[in-house]
């Protein structure tokens, strides 16, 4: 055995139990109290912790290529690492857009050489303009399972219908941005009582759950899979569950930032609370606490949006949307989840089990190289894990991030929980809090 | 959390003031407006301070008036044309602020387009007095100032009453008619908080596209009836349609706008004799406003401009001589 992950809690399905992880060429190999270390084995220290399948993130903005000045792959994939994250899912918003099986296979190569394996979401139309269907088939051919113009929703019906039909002949599912574009219009923020008092022009959640509801129509119709990304409304949860309830095939995620602040917090004008889908009223924020305990909400995903300094520090309406999330999104989603070990089979759930299985991530692909990831901690799984200490407390900080960027809103935040140590594909990416 | 005095801060809205500290701004420029009527138009409260002015949308009286304003108290005039400055070199607000606040500025007169521009500002440099002008729809404080300071002035004149010592009385049970483009109106949102601060009884009338999200939860009633509410009114307020920020299309065209929401004659007939018209300017005449009515002795427009002077002077003399008590 090459590495002993040594007594944590090992939290299955079905909860947490004592056990030590013995880990050798990349899988698990054995799963038992006390396991002997061999002299030359690694022993990383897991006392007090959980011990889960690796995190994964459906939604993460890794900026290469296009903006390097605010993220690149090897950055991003470190601020996973130190969040405890195995695996992430690239957004196709760079420049230019991941459209193409080429693109596809530069981020896979450069994610190859990355600190945690990186899959990759293909843009549904070509340069992400709604307009003309993007080589989905080719793309897919190397290993991409989830398609998006992420950034924004489709707006035409009939394109997105055309994409449906499209991608459920290829067994891959589409995600969308749920925002209709007219409706949201030049909107900063969430339209309501306080973006009438602060002269800043809304969103209104409608374009939101129009955008939803249009969406799960069209699920109706072409049967492919679809899983609404950030959804931040109370009423688009609703339709999401009613959806379910069908037995549509249709999944949704929530953000930290929507589950940990609401629209109160940009009564400052700070712009590094400025994001799309905006942060919402107290309500809304409750109805997705209450969804996450209760099951309506398949995922906790970050859509990490790393932004450069320079950008952010435009006034309100003129700043990008978009905030950090991999560094303190497990801290802030047992938060969520009220904290505590009874909470432990659910913040894997939410943040692995569920989120790799919407991205295709359960399974070795060897079109992509990836391995599987949140998998139930038994001997014979790929060795992704993460070793989650629940209790402990300690602070975000903007000057203590592996991101290129500091856009994070939780600067002086206390959290509770924290990534000790992760495994990915059996290599020890981070012990005792450090990038190794 | 309301504001006792404005001495010494920032002004970057009137949500939060109290009553107090409105009293004293149209108090203190009362004390200024005699200084108009000298031969030498100039007190030495502010000598040696100096404010910069920095305008990132255009404006003719709202400017000419801080400047003015600024002189008159001896103040040192730093002012930036946006227009032909590095801000068009693609300069951040953050890094103009920065460069003016290394030449040694009081205070900062600052409009902008974007709403929270002024509050942005006095983050960036919290030993600056920043005097918001106008940011996007959010608010403009002096103009409410000023309003609030000319209509305890004509109430005052026609009650023969002394304008400071009737404090904020002759606003009690006032009936105050808004009118117009409240939406886009970052006047709007400055009136209704000074007027409501000081006791008068606010009303709005717009088409239901120019109303802004969520004015339920505002101090005001919004009127159905506008006919019916003029006849209510003490004084009416009119707004033009900001159509620089797209107001355009939020109501079918302009003539329908004016038969709906316009002070024509026959709205201004409905008018009570006692009643007063303001306009913040600039006016759009035949829209919002007949001509004739901007014209009526009842109309207070050209009494606001001439306002601005010492209420500005109040709010540069409260804001930057603070607690110092100079002499005037």
């Amino acid at each position: 055995m090459r590495v002993v992950v040594r007594g944590g809690e090992v939290v299955g399905p079905d909860g947490p139990a004592r056990a030590d992880v013995g880990v050798e060429d990349g899988r698990i190999v054995i799963v038992g109290p006390d396991l002997e270390a061999p002299g030359d084995a690694r022993v990383v220290d897991a006392s007090g912790c959980w011990v889960g399948p690796g995190l994964v993130d459906l939604h993460t903005h890794l900026r290469e290529p296009g903006h390097e000045e605010a993220e690149t792959i090897e950055s991003g994939a470190r601020a996973a690492a130190r969040g405890g994250y195995s695996a992430v899912v690239a957004m196709p918003n760079t420049e230019p857009a991941l459209d193409t099986a080429a693109m596809v296979a530069f981020v896979q190569a450069r994610g190859r050489d990355a600190r945690v394996e990186v899959a990759v979401a293909g843009a549904i139309t070509q340069g992400r303009r709604g307009e003309l269907l993007a080589p989905m088939a080719e793309m897919a051919a190397l290993g991409v399972r989830l398609f998006t113009d992420d950034g924004r929703g489709v707006q035409d019906p009939l394109v997105l219908r055309r994409a449906m039909e499209y991608a459920r002949g290829l067994g891959v599912r589409v995600a969308e941005h749920c925002e209709d574009d007219r409706l949201a219009a030049d909107g900063v923020m969430h339209e309501g009582a306080l973006s009438g008092r602060l002269g800043l022009v809304g969103r209104p959640a409608l374009a939101e759950e129009l955008m939803v509801a249009r969406d799960v129509e069209l699920v109706r119709l072409t049967g492919c899979a679809l899983h609404v990304m950030h959804l931040s409304s109370a009423r688009a949860l609703a339709i999401v569950t009613a959806a379910r309830a069908e037995g549509l095939p249709v999944t949704c995620e929530v953000t930290p930032h929507h589950l940990t602040l609401d629209e109160t917090a940009v009564e400052g004008y700070d712009p590094l609370f400025k994001v799309y889908p905006p942060l919402r009223p107290r309500a809304d924020v409750e109805a997705l606490t209450a969804g996450l305990a209760g099951g309506a909400i398949d995922a906790v995903a970050t859509d990490h949006a790393p932004h450069a300094p320079e950008t952010k520090d435009r006034t309100f309406d003129e700043a990008p949307p978009g905030m950090l999330g991999l560094e303190h999104a497990a801290a802030l989603t047992l938060e969520a989840l009220g904290g505590g070990d009874e909470a432990a089979a659910a913040f894997f759930a939410l943040l692995s089990r569920r989120p790799a299985r919407i991205a295709g991530l359960d399974r070795a692909d060897a079109r992509s190289g990836l391995g599987a990831h949140g998998g139930a901690l038994v001997a014979g799984e790929d060795a992704n894990l993460v070793v989650f200490d629940p209790r402990r407390h300690w602070r975000a900080s903007r000057d203590e991030l592996a991101s290129r960027a500091r856009n994070t809103p939780y600067h002086g935040r206390a959290l509770t929980g924290r990534a000790r140590a992760l495994l990915v594909a059996g290599r020890v990416v981070l012990d005792g809090e450090e990038l190794t | 959390m309301s504001v006792e005095s404005i001495r010494g801060r920032s002004l970057l809205g009137l949500e939060d003031l109290s009553r107090e500290a409105v009293l004293e701004v149209l108090d203190t420029a009362e004390t200024f407006v005699e200084v108009h009527s000298r031969e030498v138009k100039k007190v030495p409260a502010l000598r040696g301070r100096v404010v910069a002015s920095l305008f990132y949308e255009e404006s003719t009286r709202t400017r000419l008036s801080f400047e003015t304003a600024a002189k008159r108290l001896s103040a040192d005039v730093l002012s930036l044309a946006v227009a032909s400055s590095s801000v068009k070199k693609g300069e951040s607000l953050r890094d103009t602020i920065a460069t003016i606040d290394a030449l040694g500025i009081d205070a900062v007169v600052m409009r902008h387009a974007a709403s929270g521009a002024a509050q942005a500002v006095s983050r960036y440099v919290p030993h600056v007095r920043v005097i918001n002008a106008g940011d996007g729809l959010h608010q403009h404080p002096t103009q409410g100032l000023l309003d609030a300071f000319t209509l305890r002035q004509v109430l005052a004149e026609r009650a023969g009453l002394d304008g400071p010592a009737s404090g904020s009385s002759l606003f009690e049970g006032l009936n105050v008619l808004i009118v117009g483009d409240i939406r886009h109106s970052r006047v709007a949102r400055s009136d209704v908080a000074v007027y409501t601060t000081l006791g008068a009884t606010v009303r709005l009338a717009a088409p239901g596209t120019l109303l802004p999200p969520g004015v339920e939860s505002w101090p005001v009633e919004v009127v159905g009836d506008l006919d019916e509410a003029l006849g209510l009114a003490d004084v009416v307020c009119l707004l033009r349609l900001q159509r620089e920020r797209g107001s355009g299309t939020f109501v079918p065209g302009l003539a329908e706008f004016t038969r709906t929401h316009g002070l024509t004659i026959e709205r201004y007939a409905r008018l009570k004799s006692t009643a007063f018209v303001m306009h913040p300017g600039p006016m759009i005449r035949g829209v919002e406003i007949d001509s004739a009515v901007a014209d009526a002795p009842n109309a207070l427009v050209e009494r606001q401009v001439a306002n601005g002077v010492p209420v500005r002077m109040a709010v540069l003399y409260l804001t930057v001589a603070g607690l110092g008590r100079e002499a005037v």
